[in-house]
């Protein structure tokens, strides 16, 4: 049969496999490789027949071109016949497969190639495989074989092979699956958005923007630069209707009577307008660009100011906050801030200085006419701010509406595990749904008066020319004013009208701007309930004693830690043991001073913690955590989280302790991989090694471990404690299981019930004693035992099975 | 930790037939053994470690370029056995700005196409070194973004 009837040869091979393939043999299978010995790019061929294995490489000498459609003798073609008895075998690492023709003793050839190819690869070697297989059962039956040819079918989109008709290419799949989020479109009403009002925005004085002067300050100058900018180029947009008037008077009119125009007179008037126009354009452009220079770096400043403020703030402060919130305000409303600075009140202040100037012209040039077009600008301010107050109430609504149908967002997404564990997906997009509905319903209310509004304005507009035309054609009859003068009212009226709107936005848009500047700065103004001692000791070498005297916290109206007395020794490992909600981790809290007591004091080597640095201070303390926290960055870069400056071999170093050294290197890019979020995966064990490694890299004095090891299988646990003896060793530590059997190596186990200490001593005097950690450890025993029971009981109910 | 050792010479790399690696280490023969970069990307040259095929380390290297020239051409030989990151030199094209999209790109390792998936495949180190995944895993590095031509750089600016 002829070669290549279903199985593509790739482009520019075809005529070299035409010239090797006899007429007897069958291709199996072929396999474009992408890489040479030494991993670099370059194509090559690998076939596979019934009877042999063919491949095709560009010999070394064969130079630069990258194309196969050279002279066929700058290929160079090896040939393996099946009957060498050699297997494939498939194997890749790091994005990069390597397929390898083992004979009995030796390996006969390699081919590399990056994953893309896979599938073709795992096609081929399970093919050559098979027909090897068959190829020995013939020779010892001498029976014949079918042909295997037959199943593969080309992808009619990427032009790949696949294995079988029925599934979509996995090529394919890839490709149209990624859906880019900027195609999907808004179904929301854009309006709604750009009216949204806070709920505290009413409560928000607008006095409250004035605080951001603090922020506007340092950028004085140009602000002022700005402003008159802004008051140079809106005196340039009015000169144009100015010019109008003579150029009515002086030569349209004169004209009309008979007269010649004088065309040295209209070129200057022409020259004039065309020049106030590009002043204006210049002037225009520059105060937009300098003012929106200087409210992005107020922007800045006040994003920068209120992440640093946060960043000390004290845990509790965390604690009641959503973190959503939290981001919204220092990302969202500064920039809104932003926005409000650069735009709005631009125009404002633009719109506002057109006004105020184009009333001082129009009383200049004739006060009659300029007192009849300006009383309708009232009564049309009046009605527009009326409308937009009721808009106002219906885009409030919008915004609660909207803010529902985030919340299920929010809600679902971070969830979606559980939702698809309890298949509750079509309850979920029927909630979604649901608001969704709402959404709309709200939306169609508001758009009907929308869509009126400014039809209306324009009306307003219309009516107002109206009035001035009236008045001004009475006048002109009575040859009060020319029809120059006129004519240049109706020029400077039509300007303004248009920006009444624009202007009646400006109370929301103010109210919205000092909502926005309260909730920053409420951070800002948030005192640390942490605070930095006034006049610090240093305590620059820590021995690790510490001592909890008569220390009581409430948090809230709840009594947590009740007049606690315990010291712990320099180098001494004490295990904390009791119920959950007994105070153990309050206590963890209040020793690094994540919280202050409320009465009492927590000393160490003999200093209230109140009166050390806190960065210092935290800097004697490893903290061990039930899920350790990756930051986005290298291996290398978390291990170093508490001490940047840490040179590689110290990092191996923490790494080796931790038992972290090994599975790291086993990672293709060993310290240097990506982990966190959308980072390399990592199982919690490995996470929790990463972490104490972190711990031993600041090599603390007090070591602090919170459940470090309960997240973990009793397998991972015991590497984990490996590392943990490591760690432990010379340090006063304080560790924190549920798992008794985890505490063993604690010099004294403390037992807390209800934020009280009600035992101490060592595991054999509490067993002795019969109290409170007799019983825990019985409870425990009992479980474990009856946990044991069922898995046996179990076992022997499939053995009577 | 052998941070503070001299590094006596006392192993040597070699591959037998079947291509797999050996290392002979103290009178011992570790068959299947792997070698890898502690840091391919920030520091290339230092730290190397030699795995046993079950992944205990069995010999840790300081530096490269103390060893002797022959043994450390073995030692990069076996890495390069496993270690395939091509940096990418230059960008040629690219058929779309919406990923999915193909990149034709020059790297150090030669010419090859790309298939990025999306935007998120595309990580930064810090401000001017990036890595690339491609839709089959291989990881395609930008050691200076800087330093790339312009043309290079205006087609990776619309994936930034």
């Amino acid at each position: 049969m002829t070669p290549g009837q279903r199985i593509v040869i790739p482009q520019g091979f075809e005529s070299l496999v035409q010239a090797q393939l006899n007429t007897v043999e069958n291709v199996l299978a072929v396999l474009e490789v992408d890489l040479d010995e030494q991993l670099c790019f370059s194509r090559g061929l690998l076939l596979a027949t019934d009877q042999r294995l063919l491949s095709w490489e560009r010999s070394p000498l064969s130079g630069e071109a990258q194309t196969p459609e050279g002279a066929a003798s700058k290929w160079t073609c090896k040939i393996y016949p099946i009957d060498l008895g050699a297997k494939l075998s498939l194997h890749d690492h790091a994005g990069v497969a390597a397929l390898e023709l083992m004979g009995q003793d030796k390996r006969l050839a390699k081919w590399r190639f990056t994953l893309a190819q896979n599938l073709e690869a795992n096609r081929l070697q399970m093919q050559w495989n098979q027909a090897l297989g068959e190829h020995l059962k013939k020779i010892e039956s001498n029976a014949t074989s079918g042909s295997l040819e037959g199943l593969s079918q080309n992808c009619p989109t990427c032009g790949r092979l696949k294995l079988d008709f029925s599934n979509p290419c996995p090529v394919c799949e890839v490709k149209s699956d990624g859906h880019s989020p900027t195609e999907a479109s808004a179904t929301h009403n854009p309006l709604a958005i750009a009216e949204s009002l806070d709920d505290d925005e009413a409560q928000a004085s607008t006095w409250g923007l004035l605080r951001l002067w603090r922020f506007a300050k340092p950028y004085q100058n140009r602000l002022i630069l700005g402003f008159v900018l802004t008051l140079a180029s809106t005196a340039a947009t009015l000169v144009p209707p100015y010019l109008t008037m003579p150029l009515m008077d002086e030569v349209l009119i004169p004209f009309q009577n008979g007269q010649q125009i004088e065309s040295h007179v209209v070129a200057m008037y022409l020259l004039g307008l065309f020049g106030a126009a590009l002043l204006a354009w210049a002037l225009g452009w520059l105060k937009t660009y300098i003012l929106a220079l200087v409210s992005e770096r107020i922007g800045a400043d006040l994003r920068t100011a209120a992440y640093d403020h946060l960043m000390r703030l004290s845990l509790e402060y965390f604690g009641g906050r959503r973190t959503g919130d939290l981001m919204t305000r220092i990302g969202g409303e500064t920039d809104r801030l932003c926005v409000f600075l650069s735009l709005h009140l631009l125009d404002f202040a633009t719109d506002f200085l057109m006004i105020v100037m184009t009333a001082i012209i129009l009383f200049s040039i004739d006060s009659g006419l300029a007192l009849a077009t300006l009383l309708p600008l009232p009564f049309i301010g009046w009605l527009i701010h009326v409308v937009r107050d009721r808009l106002r109430m219906g885009f409030e609504k919008i915004d609660r509406v909207w803010s529902e149908l985030t919340n299920v967002l929010a809600d679902t997404i971070p969830g979606i595990r559980v939702v698809k564990a309890f298949a509750q997906e079509g309850r979920e997009s029927a909630r979604f749904r649901e608001a969704n509905q709402h959404n709309l319903a709200v939306n169609d209310r508001i758009n009907f008066l929308w869509s009126l509004f400014s039809p209306t304005v324009t009306l307003m507009t219309e009516i107002g020319l109206l009035v001035v035309w009236a008045f001004g054609i009475w006048q002109v009859s009575q040859h009060k004013v020319t029809v120059g003068v006129l004519t240049a009212f109706l020029a400077y009226i039509g300007r303004f009208y248009t920006r009444l709107d624009s202007m009646s936005r400006i109370v929301s848009h103010t109210q919205k701007a000092a909502a926005g500047t309260k909730r920053i700065f409420e951070i800002l103004d948030h005192v640390s309930s942490v605070p930095e001692p006034v006049d610090p000791v240093n305590l620059t070498h820590v021995k690790g004693l510490v001592e909890i005297d008569n220390a009581v916290f409430r948090y809230g109206n709840r009594l947590i830690i009740k007049h606690l007395h315990l010291d712990i020794q320099p180098g001494e490992m004490i295990g904390l043991v009791g119920q959950s909600g007994s105070g153990k981790s309050t206590l963890v809290n209040l020793i690094c001073r994540f919280y202050d007591v409320s009465e009492g004091s927590i000393k160490i080597d003999g200093v209230d913690i109140r009166r050390l640095p806190l960065a210092q201070y935290r800097s004697h303390i490893g903290l061990v955590l039930q899920e350790p926290f990756l930051f986005f960055g290298t291996i290398a870069d978390n291990i170093a989280y508490g001490r940047s400056d840490a040179t590689r071999e110290e990092i191996i170093q923490a790494a080796r302790a931790a038992h972290a050294h090994e599975f790291i290197l086993r990672l293709p890019q060993g310290y240097d991989s990506l982990v966190g979020e959308r980072g390399q995966g990592l199982s919690g064990g490995e996470r929790q090694r990463i972490s104490i490694a972190r711990a031993l890299l600041i090599n603390p004095r007090i070591l602090i471990m919170d459940e470090a090891t309960s997240s973990v299988d009793t397998e991972t646990e015991q590497e984990i404690q490996k590392a943990l003896d490591n760690l432990v060793q010379g340090r006063t530590t304080i560790a924190i299981a549920h798992r008794l059997s985890t505490l063993q190596r604690a010099d004294r186990l403390v037992v807390m019930e209800q934020g009280e200490l009600i035992e101490q001593g060592n595991h054999e005097e509490l067993m002795k004693a019969q109290g409170a950690y007799w019983r825990l450890y019985q409870a425990q025993a009992r479980s474990d035992q009856a946990n044991a029971m069922d898995v046996g009981l179990q076992a022997s109910k499939r053995d009577v099975l | 930790m052998s941070a503070s050792e001299s590094q006596p010479v006392e192993f040597s790399l070699y591959t037998d037939a079947k291509g797999v690696w050996h290392l002979s280490h103290v009178g011992v023969d570790h068959v299947g053994v792997i070698a890898v970069r502690a840091f391919p990307i920030h520091a290339p040259n230092e730290g190397v470690s030699i795995l046993s095929q079950e992944g205990k380390e069995l010999l840790w290297i300081d530096r490269l370029d103390a060893l002797p020239a022959e043994l450390r051409q073995d030692v990069e030989s076996c890495i390069q056995n496993r270690e395939f990151m091509p940096e990418i030199l230059k960008l040629d094209s690219v058929n779309s700005f919406v990923t999915p999209c193909r990149w034709r790109i020059q790297t150090h390792k030669g010419a090859t196409e790309l298939l990025l998936k999306g935007e998120e495949d595309i990580r930064r180190l810090n401000s001017n070194t990036l890595i690339v995944s491609d839709a089959y895993g291989v990881q395609y590095l930008i050691k200076n973004l800087a330093a790339m031509d312009r043309h290079s750089r205006k087609l990776l600016d619309r994936f930034l």
